[in-house]
């Protein structure tokens, strides 16, 4: 198994531990990964509401990149994923418009063909049957034991057309992962929705509020820990954790980890090396389970 | 094949609190859900409460949370919505039920009209019709295929959490107007849409695009606000400062420079929004969280 991986900004900023337990997981169950490290930010739609051109050219030119390679593309980040997709979609659709894309390209040395490579999120390449596979043979250290919530993030899911889950309102590709690596899935209804991070600055409230309500949900459910698949929910429910804590006053905390942390804890990699220690919760209650 | 409907049942004049109720119909393939809500009502329970019209996806009437994800009935089929053998049906989301699956939608309905709603021409009226090319209509084409049903409300993740946000169907709305070239008031409309409440307290979560029985897709409508707003100069809010200062340092670098730009979407002189900051910024410096001073 061979990808094109886009890391994302945020990887390689304010959660640096996401990029270093990709590259743990992908050792770990020997799938190879080329950064692709020409490949600019996917503007995570914020860009496309001063320049929508911008935006899609930045995307295409990623997509380009990868078709290049001729490697399909792995995302870590449910925005990158969302944003790509869409950008993809936007793009095909209108020949017209795929050309002007194309011409900013030109510039730059690029062409996007389109409809060559296959653009996917980590979790999608695990939960493929090659994926489940590797998994299996590769667990070394089963997570038994250990309730784990999944915290999707909306633009894998939504707009549904756009979704490689199958059925993006009731998905359970982290969960089918969660249980192949041994650990117990935690079902609640906060799974699919909004982290709020997006409004982070502009409704500060809005934003800690529906961070908060998925946090007590998965909590109530029983889990132990939520397992992100985009750095951005990451940080809205981990770095923003004490602050939605004392709107909450609720006085409860759970560590967050993403995804392929909980896959390379499961490979036998310790949270150290898995930059656990950078978290902004602690993950030291789930010692005990990881001896 | 047998389906149960588990109904949400609600009236105030009896008991305070809702419950479910279970009904089981025999259901064929090409019936949709509101055929179903209608063969309930005519032959098991003449009680159950709902709206409906058209049956034919135009009205906007009877919009309903099927399964936890509002919908409009006359649209989709009951076997395509079945989950297991069961249909879950509760009034739509983010609205005070008045009785079982019929809400109130007065605060809907002033949302909407506080995005005033209706052409405020550039010039008086011509002496033929005011002409519009077809490429210009087709910026407000989309919007204008909403059908005020709500479903796009009912599921909105920022509405469930902050009831002053004008919602989805009010900022589509909006665009429809806002794009449309015969409009006079568009510096005025985007002033108005970007105070809190509108267009940058959208999540842009998908749940609109995602419910919406029609093309009207509202957040790729509140995106084409905030362009024309960022466009109109309407820049002193930390949500077009945020689109700014991202789009300023991917065009100078390509990333995003993540030490910089919540200085900047807060405003360089906003003393209070920077202490504000402070609190998760050093958690962070202290954790090595702090992304690389260099991209």
């Amino acid at each position: 198994m061979k990808f094109a991986l886009f890391t994302g900004c945020v990887a390689k900023g304010a959660t640096r531990e996401l990029m270093l337990s990709t590259i743990k997981s992908a050792e770990g169950l020997g799938i190879e990964f080329i950064e692709m490290k020409s490949a600019a930010c996917c503007g995570a739609g914020v860009v496309s509401e001063k320049n929508p051109l911008l935006a899609d050219a930045l995307n295409a030119r990623s997509i380009a990149i990868a078709e290049e390679q001729d490697l399909d593309l792995v995302t870590i980040c449910s925005t990158c994923q969302g944003i790509l997709k869409k950008t993809e979609s936007h793009v095909d659709s209108d020949p017209s418009y795929k050309k002007k894309v194309n011409n900013v390209l030109e510039e730059g040395g690029h062409h996007y063909a389109g409809g060559k490579i296959k653009i996917q999120h980590f979790a999608n390449v695990l939960g493929t049957e090659e994926g489940l596979k590797l998994l299996r043979d590769k667990v070394k250290r089963p997570l038994t034991g250990l309730k784990t919530a999944a915290f999707y993030g909306c633009y894998v899911l939504r707009p549904s057309g756009l979704s490689l889950y199958e059925d993006p309102d009731n998905p359970t590709g982290m969960e089918e992962i969660f249980e192949i690596l041994g650990a117990t899935p935690v079902y609640y209804d906060s799974r699919t929705k909004c982290c709020g991070f997006p409004i982070i600055m502009m409704n500060k409230n809005a934003s800690h509020d529906m961070a908060g309500n998925a946090l007590i949900d998965a909590i109530d459910s029983g889990a132990d820990c939520v397992v992100t698949g985009c750095p951005l929910c990451h940080l809205s429910l981990d770095a923003y954790q004490p602050e939605i804590d004392r709107m909450n006053k609720k006085g409860c905390s759970i560590p967050i980890l993403h995804l392929p942390q909980l896959v390379a804890l499961a490979l036998g990699y310790s949270p150290q090396e898995l930059g656990m220690d950078k978290h902004i919760i602690s993950t030291a209650r789930l010692d005990k389970i990881l001896a | 094949m047998i389906i149960t409907f588990k109904i949400k049942r609600y009236n105030p004049e009896k008991q305070a609190e809702a419950y479910f109720e279970d009904f089981k119909l025999d259901v064929q393939e090409d019936l949709t859900l509101l055929d179903c809500m209608n063969e309930i009502k005519w032959t098991l329970d003449g009680s159950l409460t709902y709206r409906m019209s058209c049956r034919s996806a135009i009205c906007g009437s009877c919009a309903v949370k099927a399964n936890g994800h509002a919908t409009l009935a006359c649209q989709r089929q009951a076997t395509h919505l079945v989950k297991g053998d069961t249909i879950v049906l509760e009034p739509l989301g983010n609205m005070k039920p008045i009785k079982d699956l019929a809400v109130d939608f007065e605060p809907f309905w002033e949302k909407i009209n506080k995005v005033s709603p209706y052409l405020q021409p550039k010039q008086k009226a011509p002496e033929k019709e005011r002409v519009q090319s077809p490429e210009q209509f087709s910026l407000i084409d989309d919007s204008s295929t909403c059908i005020m049903c709500g479903s796009c409300h009912s599921d909105c993740n920022v509405l469930e959490v902050d009831e002053d946000f004008l919602g989805p169907a009010a900022l589509a709305k909006a665009q429809r107007f806002v794009q449309d070239s015969r409009d006079g008031k568009t510096l005025e409309r985007v002033k108005n849409l970007s105070k809190p409440g509108g267009i940058w307290d959208c999540t842009h979560c998908g749940e609109c695009v995602e419910r919406c029985p029609k093309p009207a897709r509202p957040f790729d409508r509140i995106k084409e606000i905030m362009t024309v707003a960022l466009e109109q100069g309407v820049t002193n809010n930390n949500g077009a400062r945020h689109a700014l200062s991202f789009t300023k340092s991917v065009k100078s670098s390509g990333r995003l420079n993540e030490n910089i730009i919540p200085v900047e979407s807060v405003g360089f002189f906003n003393f209070r929004g920077l202490f504000d900051l402070l609190p998760v910024g050093l958690r962070m410096l202290f954790k090595g969280k702090n992304p690389p001073g260099f991209s």
